[in-house]
């Protein structure tokens, strides 16, 4: 059903991948507008925010205290939901959530579930998992249909699909909707995904979603959304089967006050979401009457137990950095050969995957800050990027041609006089490869290994005969 | 005020231009200009790259150059935020309680140079005369980690002569990035090229930045493009003149 999955496993290095993404030009015209239109709606409504910067101190001052405590609030989160009638598993990793989860599905009798938009089953690959069960999902926020009948995967976190335009969905729907009369008005491609998931909403008996947040105080789960579909899927089926990361965890219902106004500003730009849904245990009045949440672990203890990378865990997966991301806005999310792309992706998937496999990642950013500057939880992602360098540079040792220039350079730089020679060494070493240019300056059009990354597109200027400090000693002490 | 001057390794090997403007700036301001012979690298190039275990001496190096400085001005807005946002955790890891005292005593007296005329001097107008059509392409750095705002503008427009122009996504990083030009050779051309697009529609005769990296990324495209733009540093349009003053 769906198409290649995004494993940082078997995922091609970033500057590969980015590569081949930035050939497709529909694709990157798609993304700059997607993100050129969210952006200016953030800007618009964080603008009308007067305390918008206390906010955001805010947001990280509860996560961060949630981290610090994390473990007592999991379990009064455990007390609360099953004293509320729900019922808490807990997996170590993706494969015993994904088991968790197909058994739960397998005890209903069904071999359908309904879903509500969730990373973390994108995280755990939980389709194919239930597909290989013989159970079918079907997805039923409006982006991740477009993805799921595109044979697709997800470019970003809130809006999975922004790398699609209207003509592409169009397309994908009338091919597997079978409505070849459909028309491309936004209003078509609605009604024809309201018809196309009436029918499953109705039918389906188990729902799956994920989480925005777990309220430790009460035991509930919120989700919130913008098309409604999330509500039908909580209140129409007789089971509903959560899954979280137990980064999820808030803990008093008090601390919503400020996650739910920086959370929709920061992704869609919306001063409130349109559907907030808050639900606990079971109740028999209404609404499922059995509910299962399954809190999952998956790296998250090793992200928590590094002090440094601890704040990753902070992210309320709102996206704004990924919208705000120059590296994203050429390439789109699948570069990033997983599930979380753009900045968060790049510090986030090396953390919950073994490093080796998303060695390029931290690289994957100019460190310009711009993520930094719209996080609503103030997670300085260029620092965690640094600090992730930093152990990519201690697993891959010293051999290999980097890591010795660099060295070199280190040892130039610790020594006045090593480094005034470096200065004459490179004048001569460049000399073979300048040339005059019409006003008789020098440049470098190409350079050799590594560094002809530069010269693709960009000239170099030659060194100057002479450097600052020669002029300087030159000039003498007295000024003149 | 006696000015101690920390060049950075670049620009005293690649841009030496910038620093005698600094130096002229300064002096035709009444200040007293030093340069200490020892100061090669701040070692934002390794820490950033991954190098941690080879930025960590250049720390010493530096607090031992400048130790005792009454102010210490440095024409590059990323090497100021190299040092403001990680030498103290630098420090830290090194284990040196001297050495941590030392930086926490010398960073508040480093100064970016645009910032060093507005916020430590208070100054806009520095007597400089620059009859070019120009743009000002603001530095990740300065912008996001230093917090310049519109320093180096209002340093700008109180130029006599200049035809200042605004440059579009004017916040948008240009795809320098240190390493990354290298290691992310495509699609640090692809942000170049919006950032140079928006250069050439201003139709600009030079754009300026406080900081050389930056504009020698933005210089080696616009040239490649023989587009007859030129980059220039902040400090050499304010050491211009007329020769009046």
């Amino acid at each position: 059903m769906s198409g290649t999955a995004l494993d940082p496993r078997t995922a091609p290095v970033f500057p590969m991948a980015a590569r081949s993404a930035m050939g497709d030009t529909q694709l990157r015209k798609n993304v700059r507008h997607a993100t050129d239109v969210i952006q200016g709606k953030r800007a618009r409504v964080v603008g009308e925010m007067p305390d918008w910067q206390e906010l955001r101190e805010a947001g990280k001052r509860i996560r961060q205290h949630t981290m610090a405590h994390l473990d007592v609030y999991l379990e009064e989160f455990e007390r609360n939901c099953t004293k509320a009638g729900g019922v808490v598993h807990w997996a170590r990793d993706a494969a015993e959530a994904r088991r968790i989860i197909v058994d739960l599905v397998k005890a209903t009798g069904s071999d359908e579930v309904i879903k509500i938009k969730s990373m973390t089953t994108e995280e755990i690959q939980l389709n194919p998992a239930l597909e290989a069960a013989g159970i079918h999902p079907f997805e039923t926020d409006l982006a991740e249909l477009i993805i799921q009948l595109g044979e697709d995967q997800p470019s970003h976190i809130v809006v999975p699909a922004l790398h699609k335009n209207r003509q592409q969905i169009r397309e994908i729907f009338r091919t597997k909707m079978n409505l070849p009369e459909l028309g491309e008005r936004p209003q078509d491609l609605a009604d024809a995904a309201r018809m196309f998931l009436r029918e499953k909403f109705l039918r389906v008996k188990t729902g799956v979603s994920g989480a925005n947040f777990l309220i430790a105080e009460t035991g509930g789960v919120c989700v919130v959304e913008s098309e409604g579909n999330g509500r039908m899927c909580l209140t129409l089926p007789e089971t509903l089967i959560t899954v979280a990361g137990i980064d999820k965890v808030v803990p008093r219902f008090q601390d919503l006050e400020v996650l739910l106004q920086v959370l929709p500003r920061s992704a869609t730009g919306e001063r409130m979401n349109p559907y907030n849904s808050i639900w606990t245990g079971v109740d028999a009045a209404d609404g499922p009457k059995a509910f299962h949440i399954v809190l999952m672990d998956n790296a998250r203890t090793e992200i928590l137990a590094d002090a440094e990378g601890r704040q990753t865990l902070n992210c309320i997966r709102c996206g704004a950095c990924q919208n705000a991301c120059p590296v994203y806005r050429q390439t789109g999310g699948h570069a990033y050969g997983s599930v979380y792309a753009g900045p968060i992706g790049a510090i986030l998937t090396p953390q919950l995957m073994e490093m080796e496999h998303a060695q390029s990642l931290p690289y994957a950013s100019s460190l310009c800050g711009a993520c930094y500057e719209v996080c609503p939880v103030k997670i300085n992602i260029p620092e965690v990027l640094i600090h992730l360098r930093n152990k990519v540079v201690e697993q891959n040792g010293m051999r290999n041609v980097e890591a010795l220039a660099m060295r070199a350079m280190g040892m130039i730089f610790q020594s006045e006089r090593r480094f005034r020679a470096a200065q004459r060494m490179g004048r001569i070493a460049e000399s073979p490869l300048v040339r005059k240019d019409g006003q008789g300056q020098g440049w470098i059009g190409w350079l050799p290994g590594l560094l002809g990354g530069w010269t693709q597109v960009r000239d170099l200027q030659s060194m100057p005969k002479e450097t600052f400090r020669d002029w300087w000693e030159k000039r003498g002490t007295d000024g003149k | 005020m006696r000015v101690s001057l920390f060049i950075t390794c670049y620009n005293d090997t690649l841009f030496p231009e910038t620093g005698k403007a600094v130096v002229r700036v300064l002096e035709r301001l009444g200040h007293t200009v030093e340069f200490p012979a020892g100061q090669t690298c701040c070692g934002q190039m390794h820490w950033n790259t991954g190098y941690q275990a080879e930025a960590l001496p250049l720390l010493s190096r530096f607090v031992a150059q400048f130790k005792g400085a009454e102010v210490v001005v440095v024409p590059s807005s990323s090497c100021v935020a190299m040092m403001r946002d990680h030498y103290p955790k630098m420090a830290e890891q090194l284990n040196d309680a001297a050495l941590k005292r030392e930086v926490e005593e010398l960073l508040p007296k480093v100064f970016e140079f645009s910032e060093f005329l507005t916020k430590r001097l208070g100054l806009e107008d520095v007597g400089a005369y620059y009859p070019h059509r120009v743009t000002y392409h603001a530095s990740c750095h300065g912008l996001r980690n230093l917090g310049l705002g519109d320093g180096p503008l209002r340093l700008l427009r109180a130029v006599r002569g200049i035809d200042l122009v605004e440059l579009q996504g004017v916040e948008q990083c240009c795809g320098f990035g240190g390493t990354f030009a290298v290691k992310n050779a495509e699609v640090s051309s692809a942000m170049l090229a919006e950032k140079t697009t928006a250069i050439l529609n201003t139709r600009a005769e030079a754009c300026t930045a406080c900081d050389n990296s930056c504009l020698m990324h933005l210089q080696g495209a616009l040239h490649r493009q023989r587009t007859g733009v030129e980059t220039v540093h902040l400090a050499e349009i304010l050491a211009s003149d007329d020769g009046t003053r």
